[in-house]
């Protein structure tokens, strides 16, 4: 049996039961690693071969050491008889924005090349002390400020393990990558506009943001507060349920965290979906964005696989008992993208005053005249182009003479976005919707540096995830096919507040259903799959 | 609809605000980037908001315990966080002077 390949739910089972030793998963999950990730990102400059260009770079920092020791711990619990906890020996890589101590946490950024975090994140404590094991840390955008980890400071950035000319999308790109391409079983993300769910997608992999609130913050670095939503990415459903049941729940260190009990994720998987109300949107059929001289609006269509791969599922939902809506009105998703530039850029550029050159991180080597000289410098030299943008533009939107025309204006907007799932998911409402069913992305991974730089194009790459961010509510993509070019495609279920065992219910029944479908026999070409013309 | 555009002079304004240095080939990019940007948002103000909506700030009602209480509480190992600084004398975090030079 290979080990990369079976589910975390199936690892923790043989371990927990004794079958199989955490110390022999984590050291074919490093083989792996050694096999198909190539050079890890770094600051250093280097050439890249043929041979590079074919491998996934998912992680910036393998963490052998700290993973065998984890490995040993879980294995001698099992040996003492005591509980190994629910994820007993599945191999997790952490998006490097969560601080891990014992690691450096760089969030991609050269400001935070030697930064040593001094505790460990709730969230990565929970699954350590769940019986996970911490293979490394994984590439993203810089501080999480894109669509295709293009952006990070740490080159070569990740590959998509399906088509390396492709990206992997992004910002948890090097965490969806090292699920797509087996090193690790599970990987946590963060998901502001669609940062787990995108790259989840391209890949091939299930992701899931859940409720805000839902998962602690804490030790996380700080995007836009009022949206960053910790989730977990993996092969399946199942274990996309199983790592968020081990990280949910009230933490005192995050006042934001959901005192809400946690419910049983896998419990309601066991549950099918005969009478539950999924809808179906015209809203998600297209991608809204402005002219760049005019701003009149253009509509253009989502990738017609896309859009198919939708209408099947929702047979396949149909076929299983469950009632489809169809015409369900979103009508304020199409603000989702303008909303975010305004709400996530002021909140990004707060965050970001923190990073002076004083306190932590990066500090300019060369000789300044005063305190001033030495922000602008160290900033200057810092931060890459991304976090520049961001902070420039969020100071603009925020600036006294326009924040009633622009931050003003756009919360009332996300509260407009709010009401349109307040209105399809009220239980005693026209709709009574238990999910919406739309596309994740409007096109499946875009090929490598042919949206970099335009930062427009890039961010309506989130045009499908984004509304759940602005509402708050969980949201869940899963594969359902491939492209004409190979390319993954997935579909997102969208829920109510702290229905994520919902979601994950009828994700689970549409993996069931589907589970002889051809297309789930092809493999990356990470994993020696062919590459289709 | 005319854009509204973000002037040269404002931008080099925004820069000075935000304690950057830009090189030329920067500013140009960033300066167009924040321009293009600055496209989408505007599409807002053609959005018709109803009377009765407020500004939201989390999307969904926050269900947190609330802030703690206001207490200091020491951190086990302070010379941990003191080591992070890129300078620092005595256990304490250094800086050049605010003003000028020394």
């Amino acid at each position: 049996m290979k080990l990369a390949s079976i589910s975390a739910f199936e690892i923790a089972k043989k371990v927990r039961g004794g079958e199989l030793k955490a110390s022999q998963v984590t050291q074919e999950a490093l083989a792996q690693i050694r096999k198909v990730d190539g050079i890890p990102g770094s600051l250093l400059p280097y050439q890249v071969s043929a041979e590079e260009e074919r491998k996934v770079h998912a992680f910036i920092q393998v963490t052998e050491e700290m993973a065998l020791a984890q490995a040993k711990k879980v294995d001698e619990a099992v040996a003492n008889g005591e509980d190994p906890g629910m994820l007993a020996g599945v191999p997790i890589s952490i998006k490097d924005i969560f601080c891990v101590e014992g690691t450096t946490t760089t969030a991609a950024s050269r400001f935070l090349e030697n930064f040593e975090a001094p505790y460990t994140a709730t969230s990565v404590q929970k699954l350590i002390d769940a019986g996970g094991v911490i293979l490394g840390k994984v590439n993203l955008d810089e501080f999480t400020f894109g669509s295709s980890t293009e952006s990070s400071a740490y080159q070569p950035s990740t590959n998509n393990p399906w088509n390396t000319e492709h990206v992997p999308g992004g910002s948890s790109g090097g965490s969806a990558a090292s699920v797509a391409a087996e090193e690790t079983a599970l990987s946590l993300g963060t998901d502001t506009g669609g940062s787990i769910r995108q790259p989840a997608a391209f890949c091939g992999v299930v992701g899931l943001k859940p409720t805000y609130g839902r998962i602690s913050r804490l030790g996380l670095i700080a995007f836009s507060s009022s949206l960053d939503c910790p989730g977990p990415i993996s092969r399946d459903v199942r274990d996309a349920a199983l790592m968020l049941q081990a990280m949910a729940g009230q933490d005192p260190k995050d006042s934001t965290s959901s005192v809400r009990p946690v419910g049983n994720y896998l419990q309601a998987l066991e549950q099918d979906v005969r009478g539950l109300r999924i809808g179906l949107s015209p809203d998600y059929e297209a991608v809204y964005y402005p002219d760049l001289e005019t701003g009149e609006i253009h509509r253009e269509p989502i990738q017609k696989e896309v859009h198919d791969a939708v209408l099947r599922a929702a047979e396949v939902l149909a076929k299983a008992g469950a009632e489809i809506v169809e015409n369900v009105p979103m009508p304020n998703t199409r603000y989702g993208i303008p909303v975010y530039f305004v709400v996530s850029r002021i909140e990004a550029a707060s965050n970001l005053h923190r990073f002076d050159g004083v306190k932590y991180g990066y500090r300019t080597k060369s000789e300044v005249r005063n305190l001033e000289e030495l922000y602008r410098r160290t900033r200057a030299e810092g931060f890459g182009p991304e976090p520049k943008l961001r902070i420039l533009m969020g100071m603009y939107l925020s600036a006294a003479g326009y924040s009633s025309d622009y931050y003003q204006h756009a919360l009332k907007v996300r509260a407009m976005i709010r009401r349109d799932f307040d209105r399809v998911f009220d239980p005693i409402g026209e709709f009574s919707l238990d999910a919406m069913l739309t596309p994740t992305t409007a096109a499946t991974a875009f090929k490598r540096k042919d949206v970099f730089g335009d930062s427009l194009l890039m961010q309506y790459s989130d045009q499908m995830t984004v509304a759940s961010n602005h509402a708050g509510v969980p949201a869940v993509t899963i594969p359902a096919g491939l492209d004409d070019g190979g390319l993954p495609i997935g579909i997102q279920l969208i829920g109510n507040d702290f229905c994520e065992d919902m979601i994950l219910r009828i994700g689970r029944a549409f993996e069931q259903k589907t589970q002889d479908d051809a297309w789930r026999k092809v493999r990356p070409q990470a994993l020696g799959g062919e590459v289709q013309a | 609809m005319t854009v509204k555009r973000i002037t040269p002079e404002l931008f080099e304004k925004l820069v000075g605000l935000a304690a950057l240095e830009l090189t030329d080939e920067e500013s140009a990019y960033l300066f167009d980037e924040m321009n293009h940007q600055l496209a989408s948002v505007e599409s807002l103000s053609q959005v018709p908001i109803p009377e009765d909506v407020q500004p939201s700030l989390h999307g969904a009602e926050p269900e947190g315990a609330g802030p703690r209480a206001d207490r200091w509480v020491p951190f086990p190992r302070p010379e941990r966080i003191i080591a992070l600084a890129p300078e620092s004398e005595n256990g304490m975090i250094a800086v050049p002077d605010v003003k000028g030079a020394k």
